[in-house]
């Protein structure tokens, strides 16, 4: 049972990689939405009023309800849409799913921001550091199709997007970590993870990810080069 | 069937403090092993090998690690005396506000405490800033749970227990009752219930701890 689909919004910028895991969960559920493209250059009054305290996309839209920040987005889709749970029933293995999806945002996601974002030194150390945060990752999706085993679920969602944006990542800011000899488990993974249907069928275009990320990263020099740092 | 619960904490810590007071709420027995941060026990890298962070609840041999999870784990484990909201909406902006404690007030008061001179006067605005939003939210509210004590007072419980005592270290108010009376009320309304005040930290301890903490930051800037 979904709602119809101006019940539910989503407030995205197009290729923000925590948006997409809003999209692929609600298509996982089957749950109809609109989605609204945000200018995060020029925020639209809605953003502001929606999401006042970090003025940040995503953001969901439910009737009344507006909820920010992507994982809490996850768990309140799974609270109010029942069918295809995306996390585990059980307590325990609900807890070591938020655990991991906590470790991918602080080990692996800030580091890519830093790499992205940085240069030199700073963006040695966030290449670094996201090397040793794969480095436990691939110990825990080795051998695994999908981080819960045979079935797609909530952890698959939340680290997903770095098997799709990674590469783009990479590309516009200059830098290499994945490598395939060193991370096989997580290269497998990553391809598992673009063979599901709803990940395959909703992936920004390729060439707006490319364009979108050189401009990003042409902003992020700009900006250290106008304060004269390399953070 | 007996459930064997074990607590690693350490004697002071606010996040450890989160689990002991949701324990104490649920009303469940468990056995206490404080550690020392300097030299962590085995266990605890055992059941931490990521971070090597306590507080870890071990629940029947399971450790479940950090403190905001350890709470959901205990509140869907034992449903009596719920702390989180059962509405979906509800529990999320419970969540919301918990994160945004962890991410952005406590760092921002962290900030001010740490610093000096024309550096901690330029942190001030920040940390009330993020402190005003806590302010709206209480508004008509006993606490953040609504008339009894949930998961986001015990998220901010740190505010209760801290404030007073880096407020004492630095000469500064750092939550003025007068700009935030609810936020102020909230904080005397928590530290006063029994089942908090049970389990509170020795202060003279507390502010011994943290004035050695503070030093470092002086330091550096002498």
């Amino acid at each position: 049972m979904s709602s119809s689909s101006t019940e539910v919004q989503l407030l995205g910028s197009g290729v923000s990689p925590f948006e997409w895991r809003i999209i692929w969960a609600l298509k996982w559920k089957g749950v109809d939405f609109e989605f609204i493209q945000e200018d995060v250059s020029n925020k639209s009054s809605l953003l502001l009023e929606k999401n006042p305290v970090y003025k940040m996309i995503p953001v969901l839209i439910h009737g009344r309800n507006s909820v920010s920040e992507s994982l809490i987005i996850l768990e309140y889709i799974d609270e109010t849409w029942k069918e295809n749970p995306i996390l585990p029933a059980d307590p325990t293995e609900r807890a070591h799913a938020r655990f991991w999806a906590k470790f991918s945002e602080d080990k692996i996601t800030e580091p890519i921001k830093q790499a992205f974002h940085c240069a030199g030194e700073k963006q040695a150390e966030g290449v670094k550091a996201l090397g040793e945060g794969l480095d436990i990752l691939e110990g825990k999706i080795r051998g695994k199709k999908f981080f819960g085993g045979d079935s797609f679920g909530y952890l698959d969602i939340v680290v997903g997007w770095i098997s799709y944006w990674l590469h783009f990542n990479q590309e516009a800011a200059g830098y290499n970590v994945m490598d395939q000899e060193r991370y096989p488990g997580i290269d497998q993974w990553m391809k598992n993870f673009l063979e599901v249907e709803i990940i395959k069928e909703n992936l920004p275009p390729s060439d707006e990810m490319m364009s979108s990320y050189i401009m990003y990263r042409e902003m992020s020099l700009a900006f250290l080069n106008s304060n004269n740092k390399s953070d | 069937m007996a459930e064997e619960l074990k607590l690693f904490r350490t004697w002071s810590s606010p996040y450890s403090l989160r689990v002991v007071h949701a324990l104490k709420i649920k009303g469940l027995e468990y056995e206490t092993i404080l550690e020392d941060l300097q030299n962590k026990s085995a266990a605890v890298l055992e059941y931490n090998p990521t971070y090597k962070k306590v507080p870890v609840l071990v629940h029947n041999g399971k450790p479940i690690c950090e403190s905001l999870l350890i709470l959901e784990y205990i509140d869907e484990t034992w449903k009596q005396r719920p702390l989180l909201p059962q509405d979906p909406y509800q529990k999320a902006m419970a969540r919301f506000w918990a994160k945004f404690g962890d991410d952005k007030v406590l760092p921002s008061i962290w900030t001010v405490f740490i610093s000096q001179g024309k550096e901690q006067e330029e942190a001030i605005a920040p940390a009330a800033g993020n402190l005003k939003f806590l302010e709206e939210q209480l508004k008509g509210k006993k606490f953040f749970g609504g008339e009894t004590i949930g998961y986001l007072d015990l998220a901010f419980g740190w505010m209760a227990n801290l404030i007073s005592i880096l407020e004492e270290i630095v000469d500064l108010k750092l939550v003025d009752p007068e700009i935030f009376p609810l936020l102020s009320t909230w904080m005397n309304t928590f530290s006063d219930d029994p089942v908090i005040k049970e389990c509170w930290p020795p202060r003279d301890k507390m502010v011994e701890k943290f004035k050695a903490m503070r030093e470092p930051y002086l330091q550096r800037t002498a």
